[in-house]
């Protein structure tokens, strides 16, 4: 599996579009590939993770750096 | 197994509508069209007096408690002529309700030509809303779409004549509803039935051109510029902060507490914006063309909603996009200065 970490800057975007654009962005990518969001809507905490489970992605993780949430996403199989 | 599409607003008639197809075992996919004007949690949640209320996407939440995937499109773009050229006009304030609808069907009706999908279902019930939720409206949206009769509505589709899926017995017609009017009685019913214990009930609707201060400062915008063309980021900033156009040629908006500061900073690099160097203040963008006296004007105005609103002097910041600053000293105006036809 070919796991190349990608990045996307979604910062002051307002939900949806965080998603949408993590949706878009992962849409191009490969199965295992890694997507690292930054953003800074506190909503993503619910809706990234809401998005991949329904989509069955994986994430990995969520970090928090002062007011920007950082999502790492893990692209499964669609 | 034949395939739906279901536009999901995130509200309680879409996951019924859903649901009632679901159980027919047809596999249903969900779509909800991001418009720009959305009423979302997050949305409301820049103001940090909100922040204790749950932020969640509805329309993800309600595809999650359905199983089902969800699509988000952006449709901003597209969605522009909707709103300044609405074919079936305005409803009470900016909302082209007819227009949206047939608009967001024609969408799905295009995304299951792509997907090879077979029909739309929508949460539709005749009578619900006065604009386009009514029988004599409801083949309109059919017809204007090009999805004819695609377009399932399973909580009233008792009350309209068959579609497609009803006439080749993809779904059973005895199991759809004849729901009609604005009672919610028959949705409870079914909540109840389905044991639904949450769901969203977006007070005022779903969509920000429903609201009449919205809609003013939309009018607001387009009337000082001459033109209805605008972006996203400026239908963005009409829902935050308060907003004061002293003339035609510009207007303050002014973050009301911590959460707008916040959201407000991003488009410092777009806006010449003022801020409060003296006493605890706003920070402030100006949207317009201001001249060098109108900013003097600007920054008074803005001390006023700063702590040093008493006071006989306050120092100013004002920064251009490309940072460029320069320092003001000047009284703030009283509230009686500030007229009420300048507050948006």
């Amino acid at each position: 599996m070919n796991e190349n970490l990608y990045q996307l800057d979604a910062c002051n975007l307002l939900c949806p579009m965080p998603v949408i654009e993590t949706q878009n962005r992962v849409k191009e990518l490969n199965v295992g590939d890694m997507l690292k969001v930054t953003c800074t809507d506190p909503g993503v905490k619910n809706d990234i993770p809401a998005w991949c489970r329904i989509n069955g992605h994986e994430i990995i993780s969520i970090e928090e750096d002062g007011r920007k949430i950082i999502i790492t996403v893990q692209v499964g199989a669609d | 197994m034949y395939k739906a599409v279901s536009l999901i607003s995130g509200g309680l008639d879409s996951l019924l509508a859903t649901k009632l197809i679901i159980d027919q075992g047809i596999h249903v996919e969900g779509i909800n069209f991001y418009t720009g004007f959305c009423v979302e949690g997050h949305t409301h949640a820049i103001r940090k007096k909100d922040k204790k209320k749950e932020k969640r996407n509805n329309a993800l939440w309600v595809a999650e408690e359905l199983g089902i995937k969800l699509h988000i499109i952006n449709v901003i773009d597209e969605y522009k002529d909707v709103v300044i050229n609405p074919k079936h006009g305005y409803g009470q304030h900016m909302n082209p309700c007819l227009d949206c609808k047939g608009f967001m069907v024609k969408k799905a009706y295009e995304w299951i030509l792509e997907n090879e999908f077979d029909f739309i279902i929508t949460g539709e019930v005749i009578g619900q809303r006065p604009m386009s939720q009514r029988k004599e409206t409801m083949p309109i949206i059919a017809e204007e779409s090009g999805a004819g009769d695609r377009l399932l509505r399973p909580l009233c589709a008792k009350n309209l004549p068959p579609t497609l899926p009803e006439l080749e017995g993809w779904v059973n017609r005895d199991e759809l509803k004849d729901f009609s009017g604005r009672s919610r009685k028959p949705q409870m019913a079914l909540v109840n039935f389905y044991n639904i214990k949450d769901y969203a009930q977006p007070a005022g609707g779903c969509c920000f051109l429903t609201d009449k201060k919205y809609s003013a400062k939309l009018k607001d915008m387009w009337q000082a510029r001459g033109s209805r063309e605008y972006e996203l980021d400026d239908i963005m900033l009409l829902k935050v902060g308060r907003h004061i156009r002293p003339s035609e040629n510009y207007k303050l908006i002014i973050a009301r507490e911590e959460g707008e500061v916040n959201y407000l900073e991003g488009y410092k690099k777009q806006f010449t914006h003022l801020r409060i160097l003296s006493h605890h203040g706003p920070l402030t963008l100006i949207d317009g063309d201001p001249s060098e006296q109108d900013l003097v004007l600007a920054a008074q105005i803005a001390a006023r909603y700063s702590q040093g609103r008493q006071a006989e002097q306050v120092e100013v910041e004002i920064k251009t996009p490309e940072f460029e600053a320069k320092k003001l000293t000047i009284k703030p105006l009283s509230a009686e200065q500030i007229p009420e036809k300048w507050h948006v």
